[in-house]
């Protein structure tokens, strides 16, 4: 299988001493899933952003379809391979809903007409009602949003998915929900996914393959299933205490 | 002794890099407003919410300006047996000094702290971020239709607070101090010279530059949080108003120095 993003030994601190990425060195294949699970403040957000190349990597290369995030007369391209769905979802307050998904659109399609009916379109495909087209961000539930900023993500067509904490603000059912669109959606467009939370039943959810973040390193790569036989001692900790929050929540 | 001359050391090459960091991102902005593309619908709202929504505050400020000065003038040319120049002093005021500063003051207390606190929070909540992901330059679309804004509506704002200052002026000198309304306004127009208006208006657009370049800055890099939106609300309106300040008195050396 072919290659899609590789990182090699990616560095990235903050101030002095402050080093949130050390190291870091990661495959994912075209078309694969996968799921980058951690403690809160492990690097998984930053991670994500250097990926995007929003925030600049302080040593080591990351690629994408063998292009460089650093090369600058490249770039453009190798941004156009990306879309996320942001944690806070990012919607733009000053503009509805509709309008938020037809000014993603601008990237891909130069007809206004063409790119009203898409973004309606979109919206549509990700189970947002018709009254809540014209309605602003604030105006909406948190699981509408979600969905909205989903229909903006697929809208601008990636080849790679980006889904930042998905579920985080979100109650159980609704949670839920926006996992199950997800993994259709994903499934639906074939693309690369790569997704970053801290919830172990996400993860189980949404992809069998996991590399676990820790102290800015991923310290194993592996299947959900073989979590607890592992043999690295944070990796077994770590899907312990997601089951022991699991059971008490269930009791 | 020397702890002392450090801290100073630090705080003044912290000072020079912040102001090193304003230059170059007012470079950036004002470059981003000649390169497409060009955010009309952005560009237009700005000038709803900057520019018209601007003019009760600085028409307020304007009104009261003209009339105290005309007060003032005439009980203190009096003195002197010179009250009939309450026109001239009243005219060359507005539109020279009064006009343009307390119309940039007090758009710079409006506007830069809400383009602040508006781009900071779309900092907070990744919104910025989202504009990077979607291929669009945020000077482009952030940055640049605000400082369009302030630079042409600015001096729009101060054309209106000329007139309804020098209007208070008027209403004062005519209603309370005797003055007849044809002479007032034969010695207004008397005294008014173009260079008047037109140096109150090129500060104007300096005075707009400043306000939005300074607001959308302290908004850009503003800390993460409702503390650090806050912070640089706060930021944004106090250099704006230093800045007013420093810049009114350096045209006006440019202008009526020689």
């Amino acid at each position: 299988m072919k290659k899609k993003i590789i990182l090699k030994d990616v560095y990235k601190s903050f101030g002095e001493g402050l080093r949130v990425l050390n190291g870091i060195s990661l495959e994912i294949e075209d078309g694969e899933s996968r799921i980058i699970v951690g403690r809160s403040g492990c690097g998984k957000s930053v991670l994500l952003k250097c990926l995007l190349g929003i925030m600049k990597i302080d040593g080591g290369d990351i690629l994408v379809d063998g292009i460089g995030v650093g090369d600058k007369k490249r770039f453009p391209e190798y941004m156009r391979k990306f879309s996320i769905l942001f944690q806070g979802n990012a919607l733009f307050d000053s503009m509805t809903v509709l309008e938020n998904v037809t000014f993603a659109l601008g990237r891909t399609e130069r007809d206004k007409s063409l790119r009203k009916l898409k973004a309606e379109e979109k919206l549509a495909a990700v189970g947002l009602e018709k009254r809540v087209f014209d309605l602003y961000p604030a105006e909406i539930s948190g699981g509408m949003q979600k969905r909205a900023a989903l229909a903006r993500a697929i809208a601008v067509e990636p080849e790679i998915l980006l889904f930042d904490e998905p579920t985080s603000g979100l109650d159980p059912v609704t949670g839920g929900v926006i996992c199950n669109l997800l993994r259709d959606t994903v499934e639906l467009l074939g693309v690369t996914s790569v997704t970053i939370t801290h919830d172990l039943r996400v993860a189980e959810f949404l992809s069998d393959k996991v590399s676990v973040l820790n102290e800015g390193n991923v310290v194993w790569t592996g299947h959900t299933r073989e979590m607890e036989t592992c043999g690295n001692e944070f990796v077994k900790n770590f899907h312990r205490a997601s089951n022991v929050i699991s059971k008490v929540r269930r009791n | 002794m020397i702890g002392s001359l450090a801290t100073l050391g630090r705080y003044t090459v912290a000072t020079l890099a912040e102001v090193g960091h304003v230059f170059i991102f007012s470079v950036k902005g004002l470059r981003s407003c000649f390169i497409p593309p060009f955010y009309f619908r952005e560009i237009i709202r700005q000038m709803k919410v900057i520019g018209f929504y601007s003019v009760p505050i600085v028409g307020l400020t304007a009104i009261f300006a003209g009339m105290v000065l005309a007060l003032q003038t005439h009980v203190g040319f009096t003195r002197f047996d010179a009250g009939d120049a309450v026109a001239s002093v009243v005219v060359i005021s507005i539109t020279r000094e009064l006009g343009p500063v307390f119309a940039g003051l007090m758009v710079a207390g409006r506007v830069s702290s809400s383009v602040a606190a508006e781009i900071g929070s779309m900092r907070v909540s990744e919104q910025i971020d989202a504009l990077t992901v979607l291929g669009v330059n945020p000077f482009k679309f952030l940055i640049a239709p605000r400082i369009i804004t302030g630079i042409l509506t600015l001096p729009l704002l101060v054309l209106v607070a000329d007139v309804i200052g020098v209007m208070g002026g008027f209403l004062v000198s005519v209603t309370m101090l005797n003055f007849s309304t044809g002479a007032y306004i034969s010695q207004t127009l008397h005294a008014m010279q173009s260079i008047d208006v037109i140096s109150g208006l090129v500060k104007a657009a300096a005075f707009g530059f400043c306000i939005t370049t300074l607001g959308c800055y302290h908004g850009f890099y503003s800390d993460l949080g409702a503390r650090g939106v806050g912070n640089a609300t706060t930021a944004a309106v106090v250099f704006s108003c230093i800045t007013i300040l420093v810049f009114n008195y350096l045209l006006t050396a440019l202008f009526f120095g020689a």
